[in-house]
C-alpha cells in the first residue's frame, strides 16, 4: 500500500518496476529490474532501486541478502546479468570503477583501501595524480581539499600519514577521497562497524553537511538503530531481492527487523537474573606488551563468577582481543596476574593454551576464520581443534576416525549445522555454521570459564538468536561466561554485568539496567561521566 | 553442497580435477613442447616418445632402472612434501641427502666387517639421523630466530657439498689413487638387488641397479600418508602448516612442528644415501645425490604432496630418466643436454607453473556445471 507512492520502486509483488510510470528525472539512482546469478545462485533478482536526489536513502538487510552484490554492480565491479541503470535519469552502462567515478558515483569500502605509509594528501590523489609531474597536481588537490574539508565538516590534516590516524578519520579520508573525485553519489557500505557512538554521531554529521549540499546518500547497514537515525527512506532486501520500501518516518525497527528476516523476531534477548555463586576467574592488575612493544593492556582487574555473563564492551582495538588472548594462555602477560580455577597465572608462570584448556577453559575465539578454524580441514577435523589430544580421539598411534567422524554429526545435530557434512571442508560452510561449529566444539566440553568473543560477527539473525539462546543456557547451568563484543546491542542484551574496556584499561562497570547507548559510548571513548562529570564529554579518542 | 555449486560458488576445481586432471595435462603440454623442439632439430616426435617409453619400460632392464631412479625421486619428493605440509618449502634436499649419504658411508667404512643384519638397521638409522641432523639447523634457525628456511636450506646445500669434498679429499680418499673416493665396502654389506632378491623366489630378471631400498621408499609412501592424515601429530603438523593463529589457538607449539616436520624431512632425504651409497656406489663418492634434491621439489609439487601423486611423479621422472638415455642412443641428433631440456620442461610446466592453466580449467566446469543447472 505504502509502496506506491514512494520513491524506491515496487514492493515485492507488484508489477515490475519498468511498467510504473517513467519519472527519472528526480532521481539520482534508478535501478531497474536488475538480476545478477552466479551460476544458479540467483544473488540479485528483478531488484529496482530509486534513490531520490539529495536524499538519504538506507539499504538494510542481513548477511547475504544481495546489499553488497547490488552495489559492487552499480560501482562497475561485477555486470548485471541483465537489467538497467539510470544514473541521474539517463541510462548507464557502468563496466568498471571508472566508469562508476565518471558518473558521479562514489564508494567507501567497509574495509579501507589506503596506503599506510602515504599521506592522507597522497591517499587522495593516488589514481588521479593529474599529469607527470606530481608536484602540480598535488598542490591544486590541495586547495580542493582545504575547500571540500570546510564545506563538510570533514576536518583531517592532510599532511598526516595515514598509519598513524584513528579508524574514524581514515573513514573521512575516504569520503574525501570520492569526493574529491566528483562524487555527487556517496555509496557507503557498513560505515559503522569500526566506530564508536560518538564517532558515528559525528559521520552522521558529515552525511547530514552533505546532504545539505545537495549529495546523495546510500547508506547500507544491517543495523536498525542507523537505518533509523539517519535515512530519509529504506529499501529492505531479503534473499536477493527486494522486499520493501518504506519512507523511514513511517516505518518502526520492529518491522523492518520483520521484513529483513521475514518472520518476527525477538530483538532482545529473554532471560532470568542470573545466580552468580563463586569466583571462577579472577584477573589481578593484568598487563600485557605485544611483541612491537606496544602496551595492550595496562592494569586490568575484575572476576567473574560462576552463573554470570559479564560483557566487555568497547570499540575494537582497546585490548579486548589481547585479553582473551593473555587469558586463553596464548600470549602471555607482561604484569598482574590471573587465577582460574585456583590456578594462578602470571608473566613468569604464564598459561599455556593446552594447559588451561585441560583446566576448563572453552574459548570461542573472536575471529573463527583465523582462529578458530582451518579452513582446509574438514568439519569433522575442526570439530577437534583444541582437543587433538584427547584420548577420545585417539588409538595408541593413529587418530580414531569412526569417533570423530561422530563427535562431528553429534555436534552438528545438537547445534543445527547444515549441511550435515563432516567430510565437507570448513571453509565450504556458512559463516553462521562456522561459527555453530566452533561454539559446539567448546561449549561441549563442558568448560567452566568460556571466554566468548564476537560470537555474532558475520552471523544472520536467525543463527544470532540461537547463538545467544545457547550462552545464556550455559549461564544457567552455572558456567562463567566473559563476553566480548563491539555490538552494543549484543553486550547490554546478553550480560549480566557490563565493563567497558579503553585504551587498555577497564574505565568501568555498569549495571545492564542502567546501561545506555550513551553512557557506554562515552564510557568506550575513555569518559566516565559518573565520575568525570558531563563537561568532557565531547572527547573522543 | 555439490560438487557443482562449490565450482560455481567459490571457483574450485572438483578435487579429482585439481589431484590427478591439473597435473595430466601440465605434463601432455610440457611433452608437445618439447615434442615442438624435437621437430626443430629435425626428429620425429612419434618416434622419440616410442624410444622413450621403450627405453623406460620396454625390458626387464629398463624397468630396473627406471624405479632406480624412482627409488630417489621417492625419497626427496616426499622430503619436501612432509615440511610442505607444515607449511616450509624445503629446498634442501639435496645437501639432507649427501649427508644421508655420508652417514651410510661412515657407518659402513667402521662395520662391514659385521653381519649384514647389523649392519643394515644401522645404516638406515645413520641415513636417517644425518639427513635429519643437517635439516635441523635450518629449522631451528626457523622456528627460533625466524630465519627464512628457502635461504638457510640452499646454504645449507653449498656447506654439505664443500663439506663432502673436504671431507673426500682429505679423509675418506683410498690412499694411492686420484679420485676423491672412499675404499668400497666388504660385499656383505652391500643392499641386496632386487634381481637377487627375485633370485631367492626362482624368478629370473635382469640385473639393474634397483635395489632393496626401493622397497623401504614404497613402506615410507603409506608410512607418511598414514602419519599426516591418521595420526595427531600429523593434525598438529598440518593445523601449523594451514593456519599458525590456529594452532596457537588449540595450544600446538608450532616451534615444535617446524622442527618436527624438518627432523622428518631431512631424514627422508637421507634415505637417498641407502640407495645411491649402500645399493649402487658401495662407496663414499662425489655428487651422488646429482640433482635428486632439486627434483623432488618438482616432484612433490607435481604430487601435491599426497604419496599416490608422489608416487605417480616419481615414475615420471624415473622414465624420463631412464629413457631420456635411451633417446642419445638412438638418435644421434638428440644429445644427453636435450634429455635434460625435456626434463626441464616438465619440471617448469609441473612445479613452475602448476596452476597455469587453471582459470581456462574451471572456466571449462563453470559452462559444464551451468549446463547440468540450467535442465
Amino acid at each position: 500500500m505504502t509502496g506506491q507512492n514512494i520513491p524506491g520502486g515496487s514492493t515485492a509483488g507488484d508489477a515490475p518496476c519498468a511498467a510504473q510510470p517513467a519519472q527519472g528525472h528526480d532521481f539520482a539512482i534508478e535501478l531497474r529490474d536488475i538480476n545478477k546469478h552466479f551460476g544458479p545462485v540467483h544473488a540479485n533478482k528483478d531488484v529496482c532501486l530509486r534513490v531520490r536526489k539529495g536524499s538519504v536513502h538506507g539499504i538494510i538487510g542481513e548477511n547475504g541478502a544481495g546489499k553488497s552484490t547490488l552495489m559492487s554492480i552499480l560501482y562497475g565491479y561485477y555486470q548485471a546479468s541483465s537489467g538497467t541503470i539510470f544514473i541521474n535519469g539517463r541510462e548507464t552502462k557502468i563496466r568498471d570503477p571508472q566508469a562508476a567515478i565518471a558518473a558521479g558515483i562514489g564508494m567507501v569500502f567497509q574495509h579501507f583501501k589506503l596506503v599506510d605509509t602515504f599521506t592522507v594528501l597522497e591517499n587522495i590523489v593516488l589514481g588521479a595524480e593529474g599529469g607527470f609531474l606530481l608536484a602540480e597536481g598535488v598542490r591544486a588537490a590541495r586547495a580542493a581539499l582545504q575547500r571540500l574539508e570546510r564545506e563538510y565538516e570533514l576536518q583531517v590534516d592532510i599532511d598526516a600519514v595515514v598509519g598513524d590516524l584513528s579508524v574514524g578519520l581514515l573513514q573521512r579520508v575516504e569520503i574525501l577521497k570520492a569526493l574529491y573525485r566528483g562524487a555527487d553519489i556517496l555509496v557507503l557500505d557498513e560505515p559503522t562497524g569500526v566506530l564508536t557512538p560518538q564517532e558515528a554521531d559525528h559521520l552522521f554529521r558529515i552525511l547530514a553537511a552533505l546532504k545539505a549540499q545537495g549529495k546523495t546518500i546510500v547508506f547500507i547497514t544491517h543495523k536498525l538503530r542507523e537505518i533509523m537515525a539517519i535515512t530519509d527512506y529504506v529499501s529492505v532486501m531479503r534473499h536477493g531481492e527486494m522486499v520493501a520500501h518504506r519512507v523511514t518516518a513511517e516505518t518502526s525497527p520492529e518491522e523492518l527487523a520483520e521484513l529483513m528476516v521475514g518472520r518476527k523476531v525477538l530483538l532482545r534477548v529473554d532471560k532470568t537474573p542470573a545466580h552468580p555463586a563463586a569466583t571462577v576467574l579472577e584477573t589481578d592488575n593484568l598487563a600485557m606488551t605485544d611483541a612491537n612493544g606496544v602496551q595492550r593492556l595496562k592494569g586490568v582487574s575484575f572476576s567473574v563468577r560462576a552463573g554470570e555473563i559479564v560483557g566487555i564492551a568497547g570499540v575494537a582495538g582497546n585490548g579486548q582481543s589481547e585479553l582473551l588472548e593473555v587469558l586463553a594462555g596464548m600470549q602471555p602477560p607482561s604484569g598482574g596476574r590471573f587465577v582460574f580455577n585456583g590456578h594462578a597465572y602470571d608473566a613468569a608462570h604464564p598459561a599455556d593454551a593446552r594447559g588451561i584448556r585441560a583446566q576448563g577453559l572453552g574459548h570461542v575465539p573472536e575471529d573463527r576464520n583465523r582462529l578458530g578454524l582451518v579452513s582446509s580441514f574438514s568439519a569433522a577435523e575442526a570439530a577437534i581443534l583444541g582437543r587433538q589430544d584427547d584420548p577420545l580421539f585417539n588409538g595408541l598411534i593413529l587418530m580414531d576416525e569412526r569417533r570423530i567422524r561422530e563427535n562431528c554429526l553429534h555436534l552438528m545435530e545438537k547445534y543445527d549445522v547444515r549441511p550435515v557434512d563432516p567430510a565437507l571442508p570448513a571453509a565450504n560452510f556458512s559463516g553462521g555454521n562456522q561459527q555453530k561449529i566452533v561454539l559446539a566444539r567448546e561449549i561441549e566440553r563442558d568448560p567452566d570459564l568460556l571466554l566468548v568473543g564476537q560470537p555474532t560477527r558475520g552471523v544472520d539473525i536467525g543463527a544470532i538468536e540461537f547463538i545467544h539462546r545457547r550462552i545464556i543456557e550455559m549461564r544457567d547451568a552455572g558456567k562463567a561466561v566473559l563476553l566480548v563484543s563491539v555490538e552494543l546491542d549484543e553486550i547490554m542484551s546478553l550480560s549480566d554485568r557490563i565493563l567497558v574496556m579503553f585504551d587498555g584499561i577497564i574505565v568501568g562497570e555498569v549495571d545492564p539496567a542502567e546501561a545506555d547507548e550513551k553512557l557506554l559510548g562515552l564510557m568506550m571513548a575513555g569518559v566516565d561521566p559518573r565520575r568525570d562529570g558531563p563537561s568532557r564529554e565531547g572527547a573522543q579518542a | 553442497m555439490s560438487t557443482a555449486s562449490s565450482v560455481l560458488k567459490e571457483g574450485r576445481l572438483p578435487r579429482w580435477a585439481e589431484i590427478a586432471l591439473l597435473p595430466a595435462i601440465n605434463v601432455i603440454v610440457a611433452l608437445l613442447v618439447g615434442g615442438l623442439v624435437v621437430v626443430l632439430i629435425g626428429e620425429n616426435p612419434l618416434e622419440v616418445v616410442k624410444v622413450l617409453l621403450w627405453g623406460a619400460f620396454g625390458f626387464q632392464e629398463a624397468i630396473g632402472y627406471t624405479l632406480y631412479y624412482t627409488t630417489n625421486f621417492i625419497f626427496t619428493g616426499l622430503a619436501v612434501a612432509v615440511a610442505f605440509h607444515c607449511g616450509l618449502f624445503n629446498i634442501g634436499g639435496e645437501g639432507q641427502a649427501y649427508l644421508g649419504g655420508l652417514g651410510v658411508g661412515l657407518v659402513v667404512l667402521a662395520f662391514d666387517g659385521q653381519p649384514f643384519y647389523v649392519i643394515l638397521p644401522l645404516a638406515m638409522i645413520a641415513a636417517g639421523l644425518f639427513g635429519a641432523a643437517w635439516a635441523f639447523i635450518p629449522a631451528y634457525l626457523q622456528a627460533k630466530r625466524g630465519s627464512h628456511i628457502v635461504i638457510t636450506t640452499i646454504m645449507f646445500n653449498f656447506i654439505a657439498s664443500t663439506l663432502m669434498v673436504y671431507l673426500l679429499v682429505n679423509i675418506f680418499i683410498k690412499p694411492g689413487q686420484m679420485s676423491p673416493e672412499s675404499r668400497e665396502f666388504a660385499e656383505n654389506a652391500w643392499l641386496p638387488f632386487i634381481h637377487e632378491m627375485l633370485g631367492w623366489f626362482g624368478i629370473s630378471f635382469e640385473p639393474s641397479p634397483l635395489n632393496m631400498s626401493f622397497l623401504w621408499a614404497l613402506a615410507l609412501l603409506v608410512l607418511v600418508w598414514l602419519f599426516i592424515w591418521h595420526t595427531r601429530w600429523g593434525y598438529e603438523l598440518r593445523t601449523v602448516g594451514q593456519n599458525e593463529n590456529a594452532a596457537r589457538y588449540a595450544g600446538i607449539s608450532p616451534v615444535r612442528n617446524i622442527i618436527i616436520s624438518m627432523l622428518i624431512s631431512g631424514a627422508l632425504a637421507g634415505f637417498l644415501g641407502l640407495n645411491e651409497i649402500l645399493g649402487v656406489q658401495h662407496r663414499l663418492l662425489l655428487n651422488f645425490t646429482a640433482g635428486y634434491g632439486f627434483v623432488g621439489i618438482a616432484v612433490a609439487l607435481m604430487g601435491r604432496s599426497h604419496p599416490v601423486g608422489i608416487l605417480l611423479a616419481a615414475l615420471l621422472f624415473g622414465a624420463l630418466y631412464q629413457g631420456g638415455a635411451e633417446l642419445s642412443f638412438e638418435f644421434p641428433r638428440i644429445t644427453r643436454d636435450l634429455v635434460v631440456v625435456i626434463q626441464g620442461l616438465v619440471i617448469l610446466f609441473a612445479g613452475a607453473l602448476e596452476y597455469l592453466f587453471k582459470p581456462q580449467l574451471l572456466a571449462i566446469f563453470r559452462r559444464i556445471a551451468l549446463m547440468r543447472a540450467g535442465g
